[in-house]
């Protein structure tokens, strides 16, 4: 119980670390690498949940081959650092105090959420559970997904390809 | 040692904190790439949530919807990579402040 604590605390306060780091970071390659930082946590957040099958998602998906994409094309742009603000700016303070707001909002009124048992085990976080699930009840969503990713995919050719007419 | 035991309270504040940092992001920076990844941290904030109550209700239906996010995700970064490309080969710049053409 104690090493999930610990874990529990070093991943979350890792994850926040990283989502600041992708925000203050002037340079965009120093960005993605915080949020892969970010990813890497959740992971961990996700398995400390027993959502085993998420937290290697997670990883393979996110952390792998979003990210990979990202620093991909940041390399292929080849940008420059964002320049800084100098002075106030008043849509910048108005974002700090719509951020800070909602997080006061939320930790407020999460602390009124009560669930009716906390069970000690997660039967839903192994790759049979999942897998099961995926070919009985959803598995109308699943095939969807599949037509959305061909969309994409086409899209994303259609979109970045330079068509000479 | 009995308040630092993670519960659903810290696993959802932590996810709105993530989440608040992401918005920030986006209404902050003006580097399109970097706003983007901004609302990829919006997301898996969200399905920390779901996650998160998923676990605590052991109940199946969130963690097939964080599933289908990843995917759903997966194509959106693909899209708008593609978009952000079309962009810079139009300006040579991603700058979201040089892109106005819909603003009156």
């Amino acid at each position: 119980m104690a090493l999930q604590t610990a874990l529990f605390w070093i991943f979350s306060i890792l994850g926040i670390a990283g989502g600041i780091g992708l925000v203050i970071n002037r340079n965009p390659v120093y960005s993605a690498l915080s949020l892969i930082l970010n990813f890497f946590s959740l992971a961990g957040l996700y398995l400390s949940l027993q959502a085993e099958f998420l937290a290697v998602i997670q990883v393979l998906v996110y952390a792998g081959a979003i990210m990979v994409l990202f620093l991909f094309v940041i390399m292929l742009l080849n940008l420059s650092d964002e320049p800084r603000v100098e002075g106030f700016d008043i849509a910048r303070g108005a974002s700090f105090l719509l951020a800070i707001g909602f997080v006061a909002e939320m930790l407020i009124i999460l602390k009124d959420v009560v669930l009716p048992s906390s069970p000690e085990k997660f039967t839903y976080g192994k790759v049979e559970s999942i897998g099961n699930l995926l070919m009985t009840n959803y598995l109308f969503p699943f095939e969807v997904i599949s037509v959305v990713l061909v969309a994409s995919l086409i899209g994303a050719i259609v979109i970045a390809k330079k068509f000479n007419y | 040692m009995e308040i630092f035991e993670p519960n659903l309270y810290l696993y959802l504040s932590v996810s709105a904190v993530m989440f608040a940092i992401g918005t920030l992001g986006v209404l902050t920076r003006r580097n399109a790439i970097v706003i983007f990844m901004c609302v990829e941290l919006m997301l898996n904030a969200v399905n920390l949530t779901l996650v998160t109550f998923s676990r605590f209700l052991d109940d199946a239906a969130g963690s097939m919807l964080v599933f289908f996010v990843m995917c759903v995700a997966a194509a959106e970064a693909v899209v708008g990579l593609a978009i952000i490309i079309a962009l810079f080969r139009n300006k040579r710049d991603i700058d979201v402040n040089n892109f106005n053409l819909f603003k009156w």
